[in-house]
């Protein structure tokens, strides 16, 4: 599994990442004693590519907003706004996948 | 979010009122292969998790006020989620 050691920040304090990113869909994450905001919420780890393809920074946990599943190429946002595709269930996230890539092009 | 493995928890008589009753931990964040990534930090309680468990953390303020059920409180990490299983197939 690659995984970036260049920074122990939090990735949400560097630089360079606090906008959408792409990201592989690599996994996802089974919690049944849980914040009740998240009942019925798919839970996805998910690798941050570069334009690339070749993994980016850390690995982390996103909910899901749009039916994603392992394998898939998604973009993704973090911060409060991650919970938006759930209003008005404020449902307790940093990270979220609100898009299905179904290509990317590099001018 | 973040995967971390409870490593302690925190005792503070003297502290924000918001944290009244509130279970602080110390958690590890760890890699998807379990091995410890960084520096540990404190997050808030609110499903009773103990220490060894592998949990979910969200590390944002919002989030992690909603998850202590408390508005304005000047958290920033919370425990939202006791992590079962983590199924990584590529």
């Amino acid at each position: 599994m690659p995984q970036s050691s260049a920074s122990s920040m939090p990735s949400t304090l560097r630089p360079g990442t606090e906008a959408m990113q792409l990201a592989r869909v690599i996994g996802d994450v089974v919690i049944t004693r849980k914040d009740e905001h998240l009942t019925g919420v798919t839970l996805l780890v998910l690798q941050p590519i570069a334009p690339d393809g070749t993994p980016a920074g850390r690995t982390l946990v996103a909910v899901d907003a749009v039916g994603a599943g392992v394998g898939e190429t998604v973009f993704f946002v973090r911060g409060k706004e991650a919970s938006f595709p759930f209003y008005p269930t404020e449902v307790p996230t940093d990270a979220g996948v609100v898009g299905i890539v179904d290509h990317w092009d590099l001018g | 979010m973040q995967i971390a493995r409870v490593v302690g928890t925190v005792v503070a008589t003297q502290k924000h009122r918001t944290f009244e009753g509130a279970k602080l931990l110390l958690v590890q964040p760890l890699t998807l292969d379990d091995k410890p990534r960084g520096t540990a930090l404190l997050a808030v309680d609110a499903l009773g998790a103990g220490v060894h468990e592998k949990v979910l953390v969200v590390m944002e303020g919002r989030a992690a006020g909603e998850a202590l059920g408390r508005k304005l409180a000047p958290v920033d990490a919370a425990v939202v989620g006791i992590i079962d299983t983590v199924d990584v197939t590529e």
